[in-house]
């Protein structure tokens, strides 16, 4: 279908492609086997400007919107979404100080990430704040010019390759949601270290590791924003990021149908190849549904999202919950329809299914965005 | 640093038919692709200019669309480009053409470097490069594999040959062909789409370079191509099977034949 791309926005898908479909997928099998963080192909997206698309222009970047960065990462997601979700990480750790950050760690911070030359992460749950972000334990105390940072983050994805680390910290606990603050801190700092490796299900090309700070000293001018705006930034952060993971699912969703169905035309059983048979058929067309119903979705919510909606919460939630439910659907059904073939690794949709859960777990479960649209329908209704 | 790079416009190998009637290659509805080898030449010009400062220059000569390779060597980093475009030089072998490319490098004025591709995929000569190198009467070194170290006054590669390499030095202006192993062509960025978007392109005639008609397009080569055929298919095949003694066997009974 044509969603009416402009030259630039072609540009961008163009790029985005290349990089998967010379870099990304013959390669995607051997990172996610041996666990291994895709360096090099994150430097070729680098030379391609591809991190600079989210930054503003004034600090070297291409001053994207959501559509931008949902176009690049749909492509990327189409090879692996470990390596995009390494690429998405990078986005979402520099959107805290893009949104609330003083004009000098912006230019302290964005254009180096801008050339790809840094990459950044965001750190804001932890063992005992998940879901319920006010269960925050990590503290940020001042003392003379320095805050002075402890507790463990965990589960941070792009941990131990990032060198830059926005992160969430109570700085007043007696002030609830308010009381939260968000930081920079570097790779380097005194008293920050990052854990071991986690080994996880899918998405093994990216890094997830605790962020472990133990009387973490950074200078004062590294708050973001005004204290006790942490949460604020974190929900907008959020609110920009979710479509960018909506758009790696349609990602998945594309190369499952692309995989399930060129295998049927192929796959002879009974005589005739798999797809003449009307079960075949039928879940392949609702594959196809499914995807590109949630295609139009996310295209549709990122340029409402561009326009600075006051209801970016609810449609951000939306696009995300419908095109990663229906990632995971559908990649399941792509290993049905290859039956023993899809289950194999030799074939690349058992590890899109693999990938494809962390889709509805990660930035907001798929149940706490049902949540924020429940809530934001209760209130648009109690006014009218 | 001046480098030019010569590309070439080819269709796609991926896309090849033959049309049956003519048996020749049809070109209606094949993507066009920059020869695979020029993408590797662009690359390391451009890096060479990275590592040594200077400007690139890519240079090819085709109808109008050859632009679109043009367009694709900028958005991969080179800063300028000429189309070498005229009716007059259509049919061209690799005679015309090597001289044809000689009066563009003669309009283009000075230069260090020539890179080109070790051949294009759809003629398969290999002999434009040299052929440019033997008119501009400046020393070539063909299939480079691996460029160990650049300066402003020489560099020295490694020349792939059948039973290994040899390194070999050479100062300045010289001609270089390049094979696939010397790097990996980089993917084009988005500002550097963007400035090929914008970029316009010096378009040379025939009379710009001040070429002779004689020498020029079909007039101009000495090469004729009479028939394109396909290989006509191999005979009857067939498979050996049982132990490996009892294929020996059966071997041996096919052979006799032609004793």
């Amino acid at each position: 279908m044509d969603y009416f791309l402009s030259e630039e926005q072609d540009m961008i898908v163009e790029i985005a492609q290349q990089i998967t479909n010379e870099r990304i997928i013959p390669n995607r099998a051997e990172l996610d086997e041996k666990d291994e963080f895709p360096r090099e192909i994150l430097n070729s997206m680098a030379q391609a400007d591809l991190f600079g698309v989210p930054i503003p222009e004034e600090y070297g970047g291409f001053g994207g919107g959501c559509m931008e960065i949902v176009l690049a990462l749909e492509q990327l997601g189409r090879g692996c979404i470990g390596i995009g979700t390494a690429f998405a990480a990078s986005a979402l750790g520099i959107y805290p100080i893009i949104i609330s950050g003083s004009e000098e760690l912006k230019q302290k911070y964005l254009p180096p990430v801008a050339e790809g030359k840094k990459f950044a992460a965001f750190g804001l749950t932890e063992a005992n704040a998940g879901s319920d972000a006010s269960g925050i334990q990590t503290t940020a105390v001042l003392d003379g010019d320095e805050w002075v940072l402890n507790g463990t983050k965990q589960w941070i994805t792009n941990g131990g390759e990032a060198e830059i680390y926005t992160v969430v910290a109570i700085t007043d606990r007696s002030k609830g949601p308010r009381g939260a603050s968000m930081f920079v801190v570097e790779a380097g700092d005194p008293g920050f270290t990052c854990g071991p490796k986690e080994k996880k299900m899918g998405i093994r090309a990216s890094s997830t590791t605790e962020l472990i700070f133990k009387d973490c000293r950074i200078p004062k001018d590294r708050l973001i924003g005004r204290k006790g705006t942490g949460f604020i930034t974190v929900m907008k952060t959020l609110d920009s990021s979710r479509p960018g993971i909506a758009a790696l699912g349609l990602g998945i969703g594309q190369a499952c149908v692309d995989e399930a169905a060129s295998y049927a035309k192929q796959r002879v059983q009974f005589g005739k190849p798999i797809i003449s048979f009307q079960a075949v058929q039928h879940m392949l067309a609702d594959m196809a549904i499914q995807l590109e119903a949630s295609r139009a979705l996310v295209y549709a919510s990122a340029r409402h999202i561009d326009a600075h909606p006051k209801d970016m919460s609810k449609v951000s939630s939306m696009c995300k919950v419908m095109a990663t439910d229906m990632a995971m659907k559908v990649s399941t059904d792509a290993v049905q329809v290859m039956g023993g073939y899809g289950y194999m690794r030799e074939y690349p949709v058992e590890k899109m299914m693999r990938d494809a859960k962390i889709l509805q777990i990660y930035e907001g479960t798929n149940q706490v965005q049902r949540n924020v649209i429940g809530q934001e329908l209760n209130k648009e209704y109690s006014r009218k | 640093m001046k480098i030019i790079v010569c590309v070439k416009q080819v269709p796609d190998a991926k896309d090849v038919r033959l049309d049956p009637e003519t048996n020749t290659l049809a070109r209606e509805g094949v993507q066009s692709i920059m020869n695979p080898y020029d993408q590797h030449a662009v690359e390391e010009a451009v890096s060479l200019k990275e590592q040594l400062g200077g400007e690139v220059t890519v240079l090819t000569m085709g109808p109008p669309q050859a632009e679109e390779v043009l367009k694709q060597a900028i958005s991969c980093g080179a800063d300028h480009g000429v189309l070498v475009s005229d009716r007059a030089f259509a049919g061209a072998d690799t005679w015309a053409t090597s001289y044809t490319l000689a009066k563009a490098v003669e309009k283009i004025g000075t230069f260090d470097l020539i890179l080109c591709g070790k051949q294009a995929i759809d003629g398969d000569t290999a002999q434009v490069g040299p052929g440019l190198a033997v008119r501009l009467g400046i020393p070539f070194i063909t299939c480079i594999q691996k460029v160990r170290e650049a300066s402003e006054t020489e560099i020295v590669m490694e020349r792939m040959m059948d039973d290994g390499y040899d390194v070999v030095a050479v100062s300045y202006p010289a001609l270089l062909t390049v094979v696939k192993d010397l790097n990996v062509p980089r993917v084009p960025s988005l500002k550097g789409k963007m400035k090929a978007k914008k970029a316009e392109f010096t378009v040379l005639s025939a009379a710009d370079i001040g070429a002779e008609t004689a020498c020029i397009g079909l007039a101009g080569s000495p090469t004729q191509v009479v028939d394109v055929f396909p290989p006509k298919p191999r005979g009857e095949r067939s498979i050996l099977t049982g132990t490996l003694e009892e294929q020996i066997e059966q071997l041996a009974e096919k052979l006799a034949v032609y004793l």
